[in-house]
């Protein structure tokens, strides 16, 4: 394994945390960013430690563009070059198109799609050089498939998987993958509520909603040498709910 | 802290770079990046060592026009100004 770290954004709990307790298992030092939840990231990285990783809580809100530059600055000096990039800060502000105001739209795509733009633009450039990297872009189902009620969600993750796709041909021929991964309905923080009465689970050939820890665990996967030759593509973990 | 970047160290640092991004054959001033075989990735790359330098920053308008390595030099250096 090359010598750097990986960065797991909005990583103080659900999938990004997750994320980057798989990826310290393997070796990578971590950095779990987060932007409110001082307390959740603390304790991400405490738990990667006691379990004999490394790892360090960032502060950073990424939508703030300033502060991603900041953000590569502080994990760089502390564990070198970030190798392997987790795009998951993630926000929901669901609602029926009509009715969908436009901070509402603007936040989403902001903060889904645009701040992943500039983790990755600054994130590259280190990758090249290293001819080694991973790009994995927390997308949804919900940017293959509609649902109705999140216009805004869909549009971020579809363009994220846009995205993923073209960045990936561009950087091809240096040894930098990049992938997105497409969970289905996961009991998360952010998914509270999602699952009540209406009947979702049961349209889950799974029967059941997914775990953080089984999207991380597609994550590492992406994230590692084995999976070099992968790029370009989402890998979607959704108990079948698309297929 | 960046180097000064006089017309000297620019040229010197951009050969190199350019060498070391594989470029076919000999580097000159008046080289232009297609005898070079330097692709946009390669100029991607040689932007990163450029802003490692010398702190000079070219983004995608800047670099799209440029023709030679002499070109490159010259925007960097006027740029560091």
């Amino acid at each position: 394994m090359p010598e750097g770290c990986a960065l797991v954004t909005g990583s103080a709990r659900g999938i990004g945390a997750a994320s980057a307790k798989e990826l310290a298992e393997v070796g990578w030092p971590v950095a779990i960013n987060y932007r409110s939840d001082s307390e959740g990231a603390e304790g991400v990285a405490a738990a990667i430690g006691e379990a004999g990783g490394q790892a360090a809580a960032v502060q950073a809100d990424v939508c703030d563009r300033d502060a991603v530059g900041e953000l590569f600055r502080s994990v760089e000096e502390r564990f070198g070059p970030v190798l392997v990039v987790v795009n998951n800060a993630g926000v929901r502000a669901d609602g029926l198109a009509p009715q969908l105001g436009d901070d509402e739209w603007e936040r989403v795509l902001e903060t889904n799609l645009s701040a992943a733009f500039r983790v990755t633009r600054r994130a590259l450039k280190p990758m090249l050089r290293a001819r080694f990297g991973r790009v994995i872009n927390i997308a949804s189902v919900v940017g293959q498939r509609a649902n109705a009620g999140q216009a805004n969600y869909a549009a971020s993750k579809a363009g994220l998987i846009g995205f993923t796709k073209t960045v990936a041909v561009e950087v091809a021929r240096r040894g930098v993958t990049v992938n997105a991964v497409a969970p289905g309905f996961v009991e998360t923080q952010l998914t509270e509520g999602v699952g009540n009465g209406n009947g979702l689970v049961d349209a889950i050939p799974a029967r059941r909603p997914g775990t953080p820890e089984e999207v991380a665990s597609c994550v590492r996967f992406l994230a590692s040498e084995e999976a070099s030759y992968v790029t370009g593509t989402t890998l979607t973990v959704d108990g079948g709910l698309s297929a | 802290m960046p180097a000064q970047a006089t017309a000297e160290s620019v040229e010197e640092v951009i050969f190199k770079g350019l060498t070391e991004l594989g470029a076919e054959g000999e580097v000159a001033r008046d080289s232009t990046f297609e005898q070079l075989d330097v692709d946009s990735l390669d100029l991607v790359e040689l932007a990163q060592i450029i802003d490692d330098e010398f702190g000079v920053e070219l983004q995608g308008e800047d670099v799209k026009d440029l023709r030679t390595v002499g070109d490159v030099i010259d925007l960097v250096v006027a740029r560091s100004q």
